[in-house]
């Protein structure tokens, strides 16, 4: 069984998504119970996967028992048997957590609901596990084209936001298709590790840094780092609460670790760090990224939007991480894949609560919610202290990872930007405790006029975002372990 | 001068792929009707499936169609200069389903923006989301 | 150093109690009764797992508990040392006395959600022991922030206007500091050490250059803004729109404290006193502490508002712990180390009295308290032992630490400081003996109130005694608190 993990993970949930989409027809009850199921198994099986590599180290899975380069393979290696639990579990939870919600939004259509929830985590985990280049761009599509239908069940504007995103997010990927066909013309293989094992003499070929500028422009457009980001904030806001709290944690960090990938794996640090020589130009661009995205979310008046912004503001984290071309920097880029998939998916939970409960996310539909829904406060206040970073919450221990990679490297800037968006986060979110917490009996010294009790949201939503919030925290006190046990392994030797 | 053009003249697929994807990206940035933007992001996906089924191509060779791949004449040498490249083709293949998905699913959204705005122009979507 | 150590889960324990009874304090929030004798139960526990170490801590063994090993090199891990002991016993036996003021207190006035007042307190009483434990920087930053986010509710309880600009200046300044200074100072420190683990000659000695090691310094001493040395004073006049026993406790003892804690935890264990020597940092240090003892007791002569004044008395007396640490000479730390117990149970009664009075009469202003202690006689002689302690005249603790501080003075040939010290003390006579005279001496025709006045109730009262009592005893009495500064200030510098 355990020997099928691997290809468990895609099937599973792709098969299930058309079980769904039949058993919708036939009774709508039955597709909740199917979609936990199978996000179930597929987390079960990921864990397993994680469990194994550290036991046995990178597992090759040949789909079909076709050998590479030939046919397509899997591989999970350290860095994405990491990233595959985190996609699956936020995915499972953030399914089991908006159940209601996704009844009350959209009660005709809750089984095309499931089957494009189970497709667009389908597509996720499957970017993750392949290890061949094409393969990754299908996969990519699948998850894109399933998430514009999910992004664009939501407000009025969210049709056209998702229009939005449809342009920028093919290009994207068309971006990255152009890329791998350089990288095909050059080496004619597709499979990661065989193209990695065939660059090296190519290293000053023009075509394969054409490759490789295309290829990360692409993933960037698609990760929405700035100045690319200008699709995101809208069509992550506008969708509906359960769409937006599985894809603001997932698609971009997916990229991110594209990204990563490209970088370790395919292209190796080697060419991309030494050859290159560009990453002090990408490092400061991150360095934007993270100042504007602190900037423009400052500037919103309205919490679900100011999420956005910081998740534009994220994506600078990581980029600027891996680019630091150092072992400290990749460690803390690829932590915080992690930990910002949780803390991302902690606040977007938050909002699903809140509207669920109070129909809207705009700052003053806020007062008075500490009294009102304490619990799904607490989560707020835990997701929030994660995002500014103070311990012993796990967005801390990226953050330091990364702060220590800048030092190491010599990039200030990038210091500065980190601890600027700190602050900034501190001020982001105490302004909106502050209307969350002072209420509007406040202009008198009250006494005793407890007006009004708690209105909390169901307990299948507010369990599910409790686990998460404690999962900020664990993570947080296991990050010697994760470091340690994975990640180290994740990054070559060769990085220093 | 001439060098140039013997360089367009010579490498011209990658001149038309380039062209084409350019035309498309103009369409979606410029374009103010969402269909045409729609129409400029498919020209754009095409000049990409055009790159690959280009660099396939090899002078003088033929379809990849082993004529005697069975019977008792099958074990002859194959050469690869003798045939096309049968694997970006086979990709494209995919690549056009993912497009015309992609296109599905733009068009459905469009049908979705006419009906809340009655009208496919942004800039007049966009005052109608202003004025609200 | 290397002494004797055994692992004790103890140390977290004595940290984990508060944090523990959270719960249940939410769940019993309808029954005051239950919910107050939790708190009670709590903070006794807590006194007695301290108080259970103490003697282990005598005797030169240090407790070490290791929580995760988080980064490599980092450990979350706590350690209980003389110094540490010394300021959780002060914080966790305050606590109790405080629980039961804060009844009083409380129900005097009937404020609003009082469970979720009873919860955050006893969250920061963990920070506050968790800093006291802290065996390294990171474990030392993780509970000052969470320090810092448990007693915003606290202060801004009133959920008023004035107590929201008060929060926004509270986390302006500390949240800000710590994560603008301390961060970096941190990291950086990390990343030429390797390590963040307090030694009793620092870890930073011959990693760095000097400059570099200058910036680190005034880094961590600004960044700790708790400690309120100017020019990030001005969030603890602010905190005062807090309920009295939180100013009492967190604004006297806990958080200020944490804030002049981490100063000297970090002068002494990160940098080391040879290290600082050799730099001549010490200097800046003791003249930024002395001005900002003289431009606090200034600012409190001209004060009206009676928490206000006991505010920027705390200003000016936190600076005499960290000049006291800057003097770098073994009777000038021990005077500062023990200027933490001494002042905390000085300046605890004089807010307990202050809040008494607010309770029994509905004043905060001094003008309007002429004749108040002929009304309040336990009251204001308790706040008269309170300020003869923080003046440091005996029969007061407050004596026995700044003699310390004056022979540290000397000893380090610090004539200025020496002129600072006695000035101040002038200066702290000159802003409560006015009041306290008129409280109790003045026409029977100028007198302000009313038979009628009463004391407050029993639970304010006998806190208040209690601490006033125990301020006297200090000084004839002055152990366990001189002894343990003293051990520590000897595995500092040998003498």
């Amino acid at each position: 069984m355990s020997e099928q993990y691997p290809a468990l993970l895609v099937v599973v949930p792709l098969l299930s998504a058309l079980v769904v989409s039949v058993a919708g027809w036939v009774n709508k009850r039955l597709c909740f119970p199917i979609a936990v199921a199978a996000l179930g198994v597929t987390a079960w099986s990921c864990v397993g996967l994680l469990l194994r590599v550290l036991d046995e180290g990178v597992i090759v899975y040949k789909l079909g028992g076709w050998t590479p380069p030939m046919g397509i393979a899997y591989y999970i290696d350290y860095l994405n048997s990491l990233v595959l639990p985190v996609v699956s579990i936020v995915a499972l939870l953030n399914l089991i957590a908006n159940k209601k919600g996704i009844e009350q939004q959209f009660p005709d259509k809750t089984g095309p609901f499931y089957t494009l929830y189970l497709l667009m985590v389908t597509g996720l985990l499957g970017i993750v596990v392949t290890g061949d280049a094409f393969n990754l761009y299908v996969l990519l599509e699948i998850a894109a084209l399933t998430g514009y239908g999910l992004l664009a069940m939501g407000e009025e504007r969210a049709p056209l936001a998702t229009l939005n995103y449809l342009y920028m997010g093919t290009i994207g990927a068309c971006f990255y298709l152009l890329g791998v066909g350089y990288l095909y013309i050059v080496t004619g293989s597709l499979n990661m590790v065989d193209i990695a094992g065939l660059l090296p003499p190519l290293y000053q070929s023009k075509a394969v840094l054409a490759a490789f500028i295309i290829c990360m422009v692409g993933v960037w457009l698609k990760m929405a780092f700035f100045p690319l980001h200008a699709w995101l904030p809208n069509a992550y806001t506008y969708a509906n609460s359960a769409a937006s709290s599985l894809i603001a944690p997932l698609v971009t960090k997916v990229m991110v670790y594209v990204m990563i990938r490209l970088i370790l794996t395919v292209f190796t640090p080697e060419f991309v760090f030494t050859t290159l020589a560009v990453s002090d130009a990408v490092v400061w661009l991150a360095v934007i990224a993270i100042v504007m995205g602190a900037v423009l979310a400052l500037a919103e008046r309205n919490l679900k939007k100011m999420l956005t912004y910081i998740v534009v503001a994220e994506v600078g984290y990581m980029v600027g991480g891996a680019w630091l071309g150092n072992r400290d920097g990749m460690t803390g880029a690829i932590l915080h894949i992690v930990n910002d998939a949780l803390m991302t998916l902690c606040v977007f939970m938050v909002v699903g609560n809140i509207v669920y409960k109070v129909k809207g996310y705009a700052f003053e539909d806020l007062q008075g919610l500490f009294r009102k829904m304490p619990f799904t406060m607490a989560a707020l206040v835990i997701g929030a202290m994660s995002i500014i970073g103070v311990p012993p919450t796990c967005g801390f221990f990226s953050k330091w990872y990364l702060i220590v990679g800048a030092i190491s490297a010599g990039h200030y800037g990038f210091m500065a930007a980190l601890i600027f968006s700190s602050i900034v986060s501190v001020v982001l979110f105490f302004r909106v405790f502050e209307i969350c917490y002072y209420e509007p009996f406040a202009d008198h010294h009250g006494h005793d006029n407890h007006s009004g009790g708690m209105d909390e949201a169901p307990v299948s939503m507010v369990v599910p975002l409790l686990i998460v919030a404690v999962i900020l925290i664990v993570v947080g006190l296991y990050t010697g372990d994760i470091v340690n046990h994975v990640i180290q392994f994740a990054i070559p030797e060769a990085m220093v | 001068m001439t060098d140039l053009i013997s360089m367009v003249v010579a490498k011209y697929n990658y001149w038309i792929y380039i062209t084409l994807m350019m035309i498309g990206l103009y369409a979606i940035i410029a374009k103010n009707n969402l269909v045409k933007k729609i129409v400029g992001m498919n020209i754009f996906q095409t000049a990409i499936i055009l790159f690959y089924v280009s660099i396939s191509v090899k002078k003088g060779a033929t379809i990849p169609i082993l004529e005697h791949g069975h019977g008792p004449d099958a074990h002859h040498v194959v050469h690869a200069v003798d045939y096309i490249n049968p694997l970006p083709h086979v990709l494209m293949l995919t690549a056009i389903v993912v497009g015309v998905a992609t296109l599905g699913v733009a068009l459905a959204l469009a049908i979705r923006v006419y009906n809340n705005y009655n009208t496919l122009e942004e800039d007049k979507i966009l005052a109608q989301i202003r004025e609200k | 150093m290397n002494m004797e150590t055994i692992i004790s889960i103890k140390p977290l324990l004595a940290i984990l109690v508060s944090l523990l009874v959270v719960p249940i304090l939410v769940l019993s929030g309808k029954r005051p009764n239950v919910r107050e004798a939790c708190t009670f139960l709590a903070a006794g526990v807590k006194f007695l797992i301290v108080l259970s170490m103490v003697p282990v801590i005598l005797n030169g063994t240090q407790i070490v508990y290791t929580i995760a090993e988080v980064i490599p090199g980092v450990a979350l891990k706590l350690r209980v040392d003389a110094f540490g002991m010394l300021f959780a016993l002060v914080s966790s036996s305050l606590w109790i006395v405080t629980s039961a003021y804060s009844i009083g207190y409380m129900r005097g006035l009937k404020e609003h959600s009082q469970t979720r007042y009873f919860c955050f307190f006893a969250l920061a009483l963990s920070a506050t022991i968790g800093v006291a434990f802290s065996a390294n920087l990171l474990t030392l930053y993780l509970f000052y922030e969470m320090l810092s986010f448990a007693t915003y509710p606290l202060v801004t309880h009133h959920q008023d206007h004035e107590a929201r600009s008060s929060g926004r200046k509270y986390l302006l300044y500390i949240v800000g500091t710590s994560i603008g200074f301390v961060l970096p100072a941190m990291l950086i420190s990390y990343s030429l050490a390797g390590t963040l683990d307090f030694s009793s000659q620092g870890f930073l000695a011959g990693t760095a250059s000097k400059p570099l090691i200058g910036l680190l310094c005034f880094m961590f001493l600004f960044g700790f803004a708790k400690a309120a040395i100017m020019p990030f004073h001005s969030w603890l006049p602010a905190a005062m729109v807090a309920p009295t026993p939180v100013s009492a406790l967190l604004h006297a003892v806990a958080v200020v404290k944490v804030g002049v804690f981490c100063v000297a935890r970090v002068l002494t264990g990160v940098f080391g006193t040879n290290l600082l020597f050799s730099l001549n940092l010490n200097v800046p240090i003791i003249y930024i502490a002395s001005f900002t003892i003289m431009a606090g007791s200034l600012i409190a002569l001209s004060q009206d508002n009676l928490k206000r004044l006991l505010a920027f008395s705390t200003i000016a007396q936190l600076s005499y712990i960290v000049l006291g640490v800057g003097l770098l000479s073994p009777k000038g730390m021990t005077g500062g180390m023990l200027h933490i117990a001494m002042h905390a149970f000085g300046k605890i009664t004089l807010f307990f009295c202050a809040g008494a009075i607010f309770v029994a009469t509905g004043k905060k202003n001094i003008s309007d308290m002429i004749g108040i202690g002929r009304r309040m006689p336990v009251t204001m002689a308790a706040f008269f032992i309170g300020s003869l302690s923080i003046i440091g005249m005996p029969p007061c603790g407050g004596f026995i630490s700044k003699w310390y501080l004056v022979l540290g003075s000397l000893q380090a040939h610090q004539m200025t400081i020496l002129f600072v010290l006695l000035t101040s003390s002038l200066l702290n006579a000159a802003y409560f003996m006015p009041f306290v005279y008129k409280a109790f001496f003045c026409r029977p025709e100028d007198a302000m109130f009313e038979n009628k006045v009463q004391e407050a109730p029993a639970f304010c009262v006998v806190p208040l005694v209690i601490t006033a009592t125990i301020s006297v005893i200090l000084l004839f009495y002055p152990q366990p608190f001189l002894r343990l500064a003293r051990m520590m200030v000897q595995s500092i510098t040998g003498v």
